[in-house]
């Protein structure tokens, strides 16, 4: 699994990146998307992937017995998803004043501040 | 000697506060300090003369072996002793040449400054410490050089100091860090004792080749020697220090200092006497044809600056006893050349041979010191100049292998040398008056440095015996590593060297009578000048500045996607030559992959290519919307059900940011050209690979899990939660999560910031 999963991120990235790199600004917003999305599984990879449950302490058990899924990369993962969505929201607010401002959504005809 | 450096820096930024305080006195008060530094530098001679060189040492960056460390010798001293006596007489002459000024405080500022530097190179015992000192030189010579700065010759000129010695200081640095890996030691007073293991070691050469182009170009060696005369841009008093003493004998000191660890070696005894040959030769015809009196000395200084070089590449006893007899004698007789010049510009407004004369009766004082001082460089006996030329004459013999065409060399390159100096001596004060009727004997402070140093110059030929032996002994020994006993006379005899000088001295002659009419024959040859190497400094400086603008033009373009592209591209490509030449790729074992685990990941990839594919804002956020979904399920599927809870919440919300604000946008146009799509593909694809494999090479690698462990072992009995990686968030990295959260109140005040800003169109809303 941990091959397919190495697959998809390389995918995402890939899109990702080419995105990024495009003149629309509609497309820069959707290639950070893809972004971040393969970097929370990236992180999430790390921790290795496996079915063995949940990092939750059963009832009546004192500690968390093995196999179980690694915690950390997931708290990581966590702060990660809120963070970007935060940024997200910001940048989706700022792209549109911005088009409504410039009239434009090529980035190239953006070099200028005073439009 | 750290005080006697330190004082000097002290004085300079004293400067200009003392001649705020003291006005026309300040001068002489500032000149005290290195006067004082002279006085007590004499007194050390003693000491030294009895073969007791004094050091001191601190640490500095001990981790690197670099220390602070000073070391008196006989070498050092000879220099420091210039440096600080010249220092002092040219101190005080600038306050006159420069009196009413207000430029005067700088310039006695800079002057210090470039002092204290000097004074800690020539004393320096470390190879950091004198690089150091080096380039403080370099830096502070640039402020003298470009003193006019409202001029743009002095500006460029300045510049172009600073560039070819800047340039060659590194080179030098480079250089004494391959010799201080060669010798094991940055020790410059160690060196010698290394010279076997250094003259046997590989890095020898590169090291040798490396310090050599630092020298030259300090020292102003063929085909560098085109910075000095535009040096000349400088005043006077600052020509004359930089000149004579100190800043392009800096070369000199280096070699000579070196001259026990890399001396004697056959690409040595090459390199340094062809380019000390070349350079006395080049210097020596080029001061003949000029008829700017400063332009003329500056090109005799070039041929002098040659003649030492060759006489260290030399190496030997006799050239030893030249090289330092001559380096006396220049710093003597040229400094006060060119301060006695500086005052016949002073006094009768211009330095063209062909506009003076006839100014002894008015100028009798400079008129002296020009002349005892011209006639040292041109070898006439009974000046010290006259001592130095035998020595040389004998040392010349010795050069290995080549000594007929060096001779010969050297015997046109001292007529052209004495023709000039016959030039300098001669034109300005005899023959008839011209037009510079008003011209009268300079102020005190004007003929006291000249005088001053022609007098030493005479004393110093007339006994040398009991004044220059002390300062030159040492000074050989130094240079050579070992004691060399120097014994001079006034009167060496009728030896084949006295005969070279007299026969080299009436070619002087023949030259001198005929210098109109070799320059009016020669002035058609004056274009070939422009081809100098001082052409291919400014191809090369036009060159610089072209290439600037291109990569300029070509990665500060103010297009974002090329940004994007070369940060993206040169990333993946540095990351992955990192990673692909360390790590061998393999698939990981086992695993296995579900039918529903599969259908998920297609789903992400379809997802991502329908991103890219999309003709409408809308099917793009969809299908961003479905890939995040996929992200969700496979959080889910591997067992992380917090994760999923809150990408499936998130991507929710996400989806519908995205339609409220994006509705209105055009269709997402085909922007770029499509063989930008190729290139940014090709980037792109490159980018993923990498990625991948990095992911494959990563978990490959053990799993490294104190930190899982830890937090599964405490979650309960140490926060008492359940879940563990809630109980990290809420409790182990409670503070993350308050950053985390304020991160999202700046988001959200960010928002609401720019929902209330209205630049126009008030009636369309989000």
């Amino acid at each position: 699994m941990t091959a397919l999963l190495a697959v998809v991120i390389g995918i995402l990235y890939g899109a990702g990146l080419y995105l990024v790199m495009r003149r629309s600004i509609v497309k820069l917003v959707l290639g950070l998307g893809l972004l971040t999305h393969a970097a929370n599984l990236l992180i999430f990879t790390m921790g290795r992937v496996s079915r063995d449950g949940a990092p939750i302490v059963p009832p009546g058990a004192a500690e968390l017995t093995a196999p179980y899924s690694d915690p950390v990369p997931q708290a990581l993962v966590l702060t990660a998803i809120v963070i970007s969505f935060g940024v997200q929201a910001f940048l989706l607010v700022l792209v549109k004043l911005a088009h409504r401002a410039t009239g434009t959504d090529d980035l190239d005809a953006l070099r200028s501040t005073d439009q | 000697m750290l005080t006697s450096i330190l004082l000097l820096f002290a004085a300079s930024s004293l400067a200009p506060l003392a001649h705020r305080a003291l006005g026309k006195r300040a001068g002489v008060c500032l000149a005290a300090v290195p006067a004082l530094l002279f006085a007590h530098f004499v007194g050390q001679l003693g000491s030294v003369t009895a073969g007791r060189a004094s050091a001191e040492s601190w640490d500095w960056v001990a981790g690197l072996g670099i220390r602070l460390a000073f070391h008196l010798d006989g070498l050092s001293l000879l220099f420091a002793l210039l440096v600080t006596g010249i220092g002092a007489l040219v101190l005080v002459y600038g306050a006159g040449y420069l009196e009413g000024d207000p430029r005067l405080p700088r310039f006695s500022a800079a002057m210090l400054f470039f002092m204290a530097a000097m004074l800690g190179l020539v004393l320096a015992d470390d190879a950091i410490a004198l690089f150091v000192f080096w380039e403080l030189t370099s830096v502070s010579s640039y402020l003298l050089i470009g003193f006019d700065h409202e001029q743009e010759k002095a500006r460029k000129s300045a510049l172009q100091a600073l560039f070819v010695t800047g340039a060659g200081g590194l080179a030098m640095l480079a250089g004494l860090l391959l010799l201080g890996e060669a010798a094991g030691t940055l020790q410059l007073s160690a060196l010698g004792a290394e010279a076997a293991r250094i003259q046997g070691h590989s890095l020898h050469l590169p090291a040798l080749l490396l310090i050599l182009l630092g020298a030259f170009t300090k020292s102003a060696q063929f085909p560098f020697h085109f910075w000095l005369p535009g040096a000349m841009a400088a005043p006077s008093p600052v020509s004359a220090y930089l000149h004579s003493a100190t800043m392009v004998k800096a070369g000199i000191y280096l070699l000579a200092r070196l001259n026990p660890a890399l001396g004697g070696t056959d690409a040595w005894h090459y390199l340094v006497i062809l380019a000390g040959a070349t350079t006395l030769v080049t210097g020596a015809v080029l001061a003949y044809g000029q008829t700017d009196l400063k332009r003329l000395l500056a090109f005799t200084t070039v041929s002098a600056l040659g003649t030492l070089t060759l006489l260290v590449g030399i190496s030997t006893e006799h050239s030893a006893r030249a090289a330092m007899a001559f380096l006396l004698v220049h710093a003597l007789y040229k400094a006060a050349l060119f301060l006695g010049v500086g005052a016949i510009d002073h006094e009768a407004g211009t330095r063209d041979v062909r506009e003076l004369g006839g100014l002894a009766r008015a100028m009798p004082l400079t008129a002296f010191a020009v002349c005892a001082s011209a006639l040292s460089m041109a070898g006439l006996p009974p000046l010290f100049g006259y001592v130095a030329k035998e020595f040389f004459h004998e040392a010349k013999q010795e050069v290995p292998r080549a000594a007929a065409w060096v001779s010969t060399a050297s015997f046109f390159g001292s007529a052209l040398v004495a023709a000039a100096a016959g030039l300098v001596a001669w034109r300005p004060f005899f023959g008839r008056r011209r037009s510079q009727l008003s011209a009268h004997e300079a102020p005190p402070a004007l003929w006291l440095g000249p005088v001053l140093l022609a007098l030493l110059g005479v004393a110093l030929g007339l006994f040398p015996g009991s004044l220059a032996v002390p300062l030159i002994q040492p000074a050989a020994s130094a240079m050579r590593g070992e004691p060399t006993v120097v014994e001079l006379a006034p009167w060496l005899g009728l030896s084949p060297a006295l005969v070279q000088s007299l026969l080299m001295l009436a070619a002087g002659a023949v030259l001198y009578a005929v210098h109109d009419r070799a320059l009016a024959a020669l002035a058609p040859l004056r274009g070939l000048a422009k081809l100098g190497p001082d052409r291919g400094y400014q191809a090369l400086m036009a060159g610089l500045v072209a290439l600037a603008r291109a990569q300029t033009r070509a990665l500060q373009n103010g297009v974002l996607g090329v940004y994007l592209l070369v940060t993206i591209g040169s990333a993946v490509a540095l990351a992955g030559y990192a990673l692909f030449s360390r790590v061998a790729l393999a698939a990981p074992a086992g695993g296995g992959v579900r039918l529903g685990e599969a259908a998920v990941a297609l789903a992400m990839v379809v997802g991502a290519i329908a991103v890219i594919r999309a003709r409408t804002t809308l099917i793009g956020v969809a299908a961003l919307g479905v890939v995040g979904y996929g992200v969700a399920v496979i959080f889910l599927l591997f067992g992380g059900p917090d994760l999923a809870l809150t990408q499936f919440a998130i991507e929710t919300l996400s989806v519908l940011l995205f339609v409220l604000v994006l509705r209105r946008l055009p269709p997402m146009r085909q922007l770029s050209p499509p063989s930008e799509h190729l290139r940014d593909g090709f980037v792109a694809v490159a980018g993923g690979l990498f990625v991948t494999a990095l992911v494959l090479a990563a978990t490959a690698t053990p799993h490294a899990t104190p930190l899982r462990d830890w937090f599964a072992a405490n979650s309960l009995a140490a926060a008492n939660g359940r879940n563990v990686v809630n109980v990290i968030l809420v409790d182990f990295r409670a503070f993350d999560t308050l950053g985390e959260i304020t991160v999202l109140a700046v988001a959200a005040l960010g928002v609401a910031a720019l929902l209330r800003l209205r630049p126009e169109d008030r009636k369309e809303s989000l």
